[in-house]
């Protein structure tokens, strides 16, 4: 060692935030609103408690799921769920592609775009549910009212994401492309598509299993699916038939986050 | 890709030989059948009729929803405050157990394969295929309606999601910094606080923030089943068919899930 | 002081890449380990800290034996083992400054190291070492604003700080220019010889090599094929190190290089 022995030289750790008015204002802000929030959520401690024998019935029912009693009701609901989580994202599909591409500021004017961003932000901050309660009351109850919801929401997942992956690529093989003297079909064939396709293909699948998770609560509202029966369940406190559901419900969606696994390793 | 040669000699090149694209083919078919099929099936169970006044009846709704009743605005302002308590505290509370499960169900950090890593990912899945609606709505059958079920309903809901991404992020770090660690002594704590912490930092506050931006969305309708929030109003409205309410507050539903969607940003920009 | 006694490291994969290694190494002599990719180098140095844990055969260092340790006493017998990373291993997203004092964990205790809240002494030795590699006007910059050189320097500085015996250095300048290569194998050597210390240096380089060790040791398939001054390394022995190849220009090289190095050493 050197004999350099200099005074004892301290060292704290730098702060994230340097200035330090910023830095306790943040903090004492943040304190503040948690308390407030934290003070308005009103616990009826007493009625949490009479919950709690309930809450315990809920969980036991797991170790006796009744699968039987209402199984037709059960079958329905699932099937209709199924059937609308499909034909909604192959609709989605479709749509969403014209529109991702309208939204990918690198080949769509700018009038294009700006429409094409405006449906997505629209189908984006609107919650599936507040959409289906408006098509219920447009198209009346039915799978139908489910059908169009999720394909909408659809539209706005796929869409954005979409349109980021074009805007992504890169630019020199698209150019490479438009350089062979393509027209625009066949530049977007060659150029674009070879980019994008693998990840499209793994964000449908992705759309996939969130549409069933979504299929299962648009039910509450009337537009079809295992919601309503699940809803019914739960206002009779029939707990060993919503632990059917739920246990369904589950395994459906293991089972799609598996296969979507499976194709995205093929795709890749 | 296939080189064959036709009957006159010739090199032919497909991009896939006769098979594949055969079963190429009979896949798009299966597709397009299953497809039809559910199609079918959905439009048995429509009244067709029905759909054909569809344009009128929802001109008929604008008409009455339009112009939004403002004055109502007043009565929107603590149940909008609700919403938005009910997404933080909800993520803050997710947070305190999605940290451990993430840890648990990482393959690098797990302390034992099955007996702790298969339970944290059961965690995982049950959390996230639950939608928190029916989390609420389950919930408010236990304890009642109110803000608490909302809020624990989206704790709930979150865990699953928060854990997913940051289990992700774990697995992704870079084992040679956690090595360089493990060599100078450290303990395990120690060479979790120094080595695994700091990597995965950035992801766990964008992962955060992210899931406070979708919690705040999925707020705003845990109401129509009882467990607060703006959705509560919504549902009120919707009973009495006062469609002037409901478009604003959809009005108000729409500028607050783009103003967290705009703050989310800023923040994930400042983060990385 | 290092023994290594038959130690023998088969793989899960039933790879055998250490196949019964003696080696013995007394107090301040440095070391180069070469050989072709794959000959077991990399893990011959981190069976010795157990990084990788050993198949069989034992290390003993100072009349410890190792490889019997339970996990608190590893801990404490990795306290007197520096170790030097390819790519420097730095943690990226802490200071240099914590990077340095995290070669003190295993003298500190949990809480201690969380609130960053070393003893005194810890942070003037850190100091001390920040400036000997010159560093010390960097101390509470990110790690990761550091170039390539920098950050091997704050690597050696961490390594340091743990108040070794032996040093254990995997390719410290496998991803530096020729320059900062030298500099830095200058540095660990001369820092061995000011304290005293032992090392072990794993290198692809053989002429750098050469340049400042003492002895080098040639592993081929697990098996050491040379071990003796670095002068005597030959085309034939090279050629039974890492097999059939023109080794005279490497050798030559050695001597040119030789004559223009001596006043490179200061440190930038």
């Amino acid at each position: 060692m050197s004999a350099t022995l200099s005074a004892p030289r301290k060292w704290r750790k730098p702060p994230l935030i340097k200035n330090p008015f910023l830095r306790w204002s943040l903090l004492l802000g943040s304190l503040a609103y948690l308390l407030l929030a934290v003070g308005s959520l009103e616990v009826n401690w007493s009625r949490v408690y009479e919950g709690l024998d309930r809450g315990g019935r809920f969980i036991l029912a797991f170790t006796h799921p009744d699968f039987i009693s209402r199984w037709s009701d059960i079958y329905d609901g699932m099937m209709e769920s199924v059937i609308m989580t499909i034909t909604s994202t192959a609709a989605g599909i479709i749509i969403s592609i014209p529109i991702g591409l309208g939204a990918a500021r690198n080949i769509a004017p700018l009038p294009v775009y700006i429409i094409c961003r405006g449906i997505i932000a629209v189908s984006r901050a609107l919650h599936e549910i507040i959409v289906a309660i408006l098509m219920v009351a447009i198209f009346g109850f039915g799978p139908l009212a489910g059908f169009i919801t999720l394909s909408f929401a659809t539209i706005g997942f796929l869409s954005k994401l979409l349109a980021e992956d074009i805007e992504d690529t890169d630019r020199s093989q698209a150019e490479a492309i438009k350089a062979t003297g393509a027209a625009w079909l066949q530049w977007i064939n060659y150029g674009i598509q070879p980019q994008v396709m693998p990840r499209l293909i793994g964000l449908s699948m992705y759309r996939l299993d969130i549409n069933f998770r979504e299929s299962a609560i648009l039910g509450l509202v009337g537009a079809g699916g295992i919601g309503a029966t699940l809803n019914t369940a739960f206002d009779r406190y029939e707990f060993d038939t919503a632990a059917a559901i739920i246990i369904i419900i589950i395994t459906i969606v293991m089972c799609l986050e598996y296969l979507s696994g499976v194709i995205r390793a093929k795709v890749q | 890709m296939a080189v064959s040669t036709d009957k006159s000699g010739q090199k032919v090149w497909r991009l896939s030989d006769r098979n594949a694209q055969l079963a190429r083919w009979f896949a798009w078919f299966v597709a397009v059948a299953v497809i039809m099929y559910c199609w079918q099936t959905i439009s048995e169970q429509t009244t067709w009729f029905f759909v054909m006044d569809a344009p009128n009846i929802a001109g008929d709704i604008a008409s009455r929803a339009m112009p939004p009743k403002w004055p109502y605005i007043n009565e929107l302002w603590e149940p909008l405050w609700d919403t938005i308590n009910i997404a933080t505290i909800g993520t803050l509370l997710s947070l305190f157990l999605a940290v451990p499960v993430a840890f648990l169900a990482a393959r690098n950090t797990t302390p034992h394969k099955y007996l702790c890593r298969w339970p944290a990912l059961l965690i995982i899945v049950s959390s996230r295929s639950i939608n928190s609606l029916i989390w609420a709505l389950l919930l408010v059958a236990i304890i009642g309606p109110g803000i608490f079920a909302g809020t624990i309903a989206i704790a709930l809901r979150s865990i699953g999601f928060c854990a997913k991404l940051l289990y992700e992020a774990i697995e992704e770090i870079d084992e040679k910094q956690v090595e360089a660690i493990k060599a100078t002594g450290a303990s395990p704590w120690q060479v979790m606080a120094y080595g695994i912490v700091p990597q995965i930092m950035p992801s766990f506050a964008g992962i955060t923030v992210f899931r406070w931006d979708i919690n705040i969305r999925e707020s705003t309708v845990l109401g129509l089943v009882g467990a607060g929030g703006i959705g509560l109003q919504m549902q009120a409205s919707l009973n009495v068919l006062a469609w002037p309410q409901v478009s604003l507050i959809l009005l108000v539903i729409f500028a607050a899930v783009i103003l967290s969607e705009m703050v989310s940003a800023k923040v994930r920009g400042a983060i990385i | 002081m290092l023994k290594l006694n038959q130690l023998t490291k088969r793989y899960a994969t039933g790879d055998l890449a250490l196949k019964a290694v003696d080696v013995e190494i007394p107090k301040g002599q440095v070391v180069a380990l070469i050989g072709p990719s794959g000959a077991g180098k990399s893990t011959l140095i981190r069976c010795i800290n157990r990084l990788v844990e050993p198949t069989s055969g034992g290390v003993d260092l100072n009349g410890k034996e190792l490889t019997k340790l339970g996990s608190g006493a590893l801990r404490q017998a990795r306290r007197r083992m520096g170790m030097i990373f390819q790519e420097y291993a730095l943690v990226e997203r802490l200071t240099v400054m914590e990077n340095v004092l995290s070669g003190r964990l295993g003298y500190v205790g949990f809480w201690r190291s969380f609130l960053r809240r070393y003893p005194q002494s810890a942070v003037d030795e850190a100091f001390r070492l920040l400036e000997r590699v010159g560093l010390d006007h960097m101390a509470d910059k990110r790690a990761d604003e550091l170039s390539g050189g920098q950050r091997q320097r704050v690597g050696i500085a961490r390594a340091l700080i743990q108040d070794p015996e032996l040093l254990l250095v995997d390719e410290p300048t496998a991803s530096l220019d020729p320059k900062t290569s030298r500099q830095i194998m200058r540095l660990i050597c001369e820092l061995c010889a000011e304290r005293d210390l032992a090392a072990i240096i794993n290198i692809h380089d053989v002429a750098l090599a050469q340049m400042f060790v003492q002895r080098v040791i040639g592993l081929r398939f697990g098996e050491v094929v040379y071990d003796g001054p670095p002068n005597e390394l030959t085309p034939d022995t090279l050629t039974q190190i890492y097999g059939e190849e023109d080794w005279e220009a490497t050798i030559e090289k050695v001597d040119e290089e030789e004559v223009v190095t001596p006043e490179e050493g200061a440190v930038a």
